[in-house]
């Protein structure tokens, strides 16, 4: 019978039992509505007001810089449409890599009127930074919005010097951290971000909850109006459950985020010795500084959807790239100037906290099985 | 179900609702190892699961309704629904024209979200309901114009519980070629909805307002040519292409099973709280200087708006401390004015600030109703010894 590994994290994280039993009393018993003002009212408030503080606490912030979403597309809708509609159309950069999150409202950003430009990345999905200076010298930017980690590669950016470049410009940085949060430790001062996307369900939260943080100083237009929740930045009833779930996984990964990361880092590296010495695999931004939990790679000449399929017969959950774009060739690893063979090739495996050696090792057999098993497919 | 803690009886079901034991269990079976943990967009094994069962809670919803599974655009809930429709309808029909008609009475989400489209250049016709909550469908007839993209009325306010003529409405704007958006946050699980016999080419939904989980709602809208709208959040194309976001997926389970369990016991729940509603009339014919703002015939049975007159509305609330109720809408609540609804209906404000909204639901008991007229006559009638507020 067939194995049942789950390795598609990025794609969404299994709800940690801890969470889960934070998030059951606001599921069953208290059920107010938090802006309501009687006991049940208050009460929601006072647990939102907890799961707020510990979203802060996981990156560096405060909790009245908190603005929680009903995701991470949301929250990226918000970052940059919020922060474009409160100002004149002007230029907008955005990296090439970025999820589709982004990249959609910026396509909508142009089609209002804003000058938007692609900042190209290097073969290792890094983004160039001199073009990066090239781009700020033209003239003045109001947002840039850079990713903290892919979703794809798991490449991390240095966004810490994009931070110093685009402030020395005076503009605005987004940084979407949805992948990197729970997996390296983000300090908002640090980074030098002005907004900053938090997903719950990629660090073993609930589907439905999210978070913009923002720096207090900042003008943002809400996305979704009315009721006036969220500081007026986003109107709509608390979802308390799925905030107090957000809160708890939160918590937990800054409480064991070093040991989570050198126990998937531990199971990344084992993964990809055992790929290396099957023949002809490439790791794709082999050299770049990465997640612990991701491994992007490709069979010379294999597609990858019919190796997806292989795995899946197998039980093995991974995927061709991002579960958003499921079925589409990858807008990232076309910016990354990958050949094709390899970008229709490419398999991302994304570990989680609870992955074991054994999964990883049973993996790289049934690769070998599947591998030999698959026509070579004639692309390129 | 439990409703509130024991020394606080809830009468506030209007702003949300707990969640029916059921519909949580469908929830929580969707979020352990063994269930439908994974992204719903993803093709492997555990994706095709969540998958599987996010269309069929996108039936249930749809059914509800009255409309098939694919009408149903999931949403985070009635906020982003109604933000979605009316922003989206006016953005898709620019060439149409800018003019949109909708009600000085609706949710705070539809104004504040028609009050924007206004400051980015929307001609918005505010119409003005009469003194018994109902919008006037000539009203609508004769604010109609060539321009008219869209029509919002909802089908029964929040504050209130007036029941507004939508179909009627909704006829009158197909006629002059608008659209019918309506928000039917409050009537599901109340009244037996059908979006084909209300008219409507959208409808919004919310889960928590029927026993269902909080951030999670629909905008259902018909497939027909010229029912076109513009996505306002852009990503992965999820949801027609209309709403982009991971689905989270044992919220849109519970909205479903709530979906399925309101539009099951509508028949008799309706019933069991007109007779509620009838039991507490009663008490209230009792005493002097209560008005109730909307009659019990255009309204539904779950929501009474009480006027009292004499008392200062701050210390009626603060004197009924035990009991959980609201002075109008909770979207609201934190803002000191007096409530819009009622102020639209020509209530002073100082009728206004004394003004409760008691809505019932499925905990509520023969009992509640009782402690609740008790409390409200002791109450007024201490206030009114105290200090005469006029």
């Amino acid at each position: 019978m067939s194995a049942s590994v789950y390795f598609d994290h990025n794609a969404s994280a299994p709800l940690d039992p801890r969470v889960l039993a934070t998030m059951l009393p606001f599921m069953r018993e208290h059920h107010g509505n938090a802006s309501s003002l009687h006991r049940a009212g208050r009460r929601a408030r006072n647990a939102l007001d907890a799961a707020r503080a510990q979203v802060a606490m996981l990156v560096g912030s405060e909790p009245g810089e908190v603005v929680f979403t009903s995701g991470g597309s949301e929250a990226n809708a918000l970052a940059l449409r919020g922060c474009c509609e409160a100002r004149t159309p002007s230029r907008l950069l955005v990296s090439a890599v970025e999820h589709s999150s982004v990249l959609a409202p910026a396509r909508a950003l142009f089609r209002a009127g804003w000058v938007l430009e692609i900042i190209p990345v290097d073969r290792d999905c890094r983004v160039d930074l001199a073009a990066l200076d090239e781009l700020l010298e033209r003239g003045p930017v109001a947002l840039v919005s850079v990713m903290l980690a892919n979703n794809e590669t798991g490449v991390l950016q240095d966004v810490a010097a994009i931070a110093a470049r685009v402030r020395s410009r005076g503009g605005v940085l987004h940084v979407d951290a949805a992948q990197a949060a729970g997996r390296v430790p983000i300090d908002m001062r640090a980074l030098g971000c002005q907004l900053l996307t938090l997903s719950a369900h990629k660090l073993h939260g609930p589907q439905g909850a999210g978070a913009l943080l923002r720096d207090r100083g900042l003008q943002l237009a809400p996305l979704i109006a009315g009721g006036g929740q969220e500081q007026g930045l986003r109107g709509g009833t608390e979802p308390v459950a799925a905030l107090v779930g957000f809160g708890a996984a939160a918590a937990l990964a800054a409480a064991e985020l070093p040991a989570r990361a050198a126990a998937m880092l531990v199971l990344r590296q084992r993964l990809e010795t055992g790929l290396r010495e099957l023949c002809g695999v490439a790791l794709v931004a082999e050299g770049a500084a990465r997640l612990p939990n991701t491994v992007q790679f490709a069979l010379a000449g294999l597609d990858g959807a019919a190796l997806q399929m292989g795995f899946d017969r197998l039980g093995f959950a991974v995927s061709t790239g991002s579960a958003c774009h499921a079925g589409k060739p990858s807008h990232v690893l076309a910016a990354m100037g990958l050949p094709n063979d390899i970008a229709q090739g490419a398999i991302r495996v994304s570990l989680g906290k609870d992955n074991t050696a054994s999964e990883v090792d049973a993996f790289i057999v049934a690769l070998a099985g599947i591998s030999a098993a698959l026509p070579v497919a004639a692309v390129g | 179900m439990s409703v509130g803690t024991s020394d606080c009886t809830y009468f506030d079901y209007a702003a949300t609702t707990p969640v029916d034991p059921e519909v949580a269990q469908a929830m929580a079976a969707c979020l352990t190892a063994e269930g439908a943990f994974a992204n719903p967009a993803s093709t492997h094994a555990p994706g095709r699961a969540a998958r599987m069962l996010v269309e069929q809670a996108r039936a249930e919803v749809g059914a509800a309704v009255g409309a098939p599974a694919d009408w149903v655009v999931f949403t985070s809930g009635a906020t982003e629904s109604n933000n979605l429709a009316l922003k989206g309808f006016m953005r898709a029909h620019r060439k149409r024209g800018q003019h949109l008609i909708t009600v000085k009475t609706e949710h705070k989400s539809v104004l504040d979200t028609a009050k924007a489209l206004e400051r980015d250049g929307a001609s918005i016709t505010w119409l003005t309901p009469g003194r018994d909550g109902r919008v006037d469908p000539a009203a609508v007839a004769s604010a109609l114009r060539d321009d008219t993209v869209l029509v919002a009325v909802m089908l029964v306010n929040n504050e209130l519980g007036v029941i507004q003529p939508v179909a009627e409405i909704a006829a009158l704007a197909h006629a002059r070629g608008a659209l019918m958006h309506v928000d039917a946050v409050q009537g599901l699980g109340k009244l037996p909805l059908d979006i084909g016999a209300l008219g409507a080419d959208s409808m919004s939904l919310s889960a928590h307002k029927c026993y269902g989980p909080k951030g999670i709602g629909a905008l259902v809208v018909r497939r027909a040519p010229g029912v076109v709208l513009e996505a306002q959040m852009h990503g992965g194309g999820h949801e027609r292409g209309l709403r982009s976001g991971t689905l989270a997926t044992h919220q849109i389970v519970g909205f479903g099973a709530a979906a399925r369990l309101a539009a099951a016991r509508v028949g008799a729940e309706s019933s069991r709280l007109a007779a509620l509603r009838a039991r507490l009339e009663q008490r209230l014919a009792a005493l002097h200087g209560l008005h109730i703002n909307c009659p019990v015939a255009l309204s539904v049975p779950n929501i009474i708006s009480v006027s009292v007159d004499g008392v200062h509305g701050e210390s009626l609330l603060a004197d009924l401390e035990g009991f959980a109720l609201s002075t109008g809408s909770a979207c609201s609540a934190a803002s000191p004015e007096p409530s819009y609804v009622l102020r639209a209906l020509g209530l002073d404000d100082l009728t206004a600030a004394a003004t409760l909204r008691i809505s019932m639901g499925r905990g509520t008991r023969e009992r509640d109703i009782d402690r609740l007229a008790d409390a409200l006559a002791a109450t007024v009638a201490r206030l009114r010894c105290l200090a005469p507020a006029a």
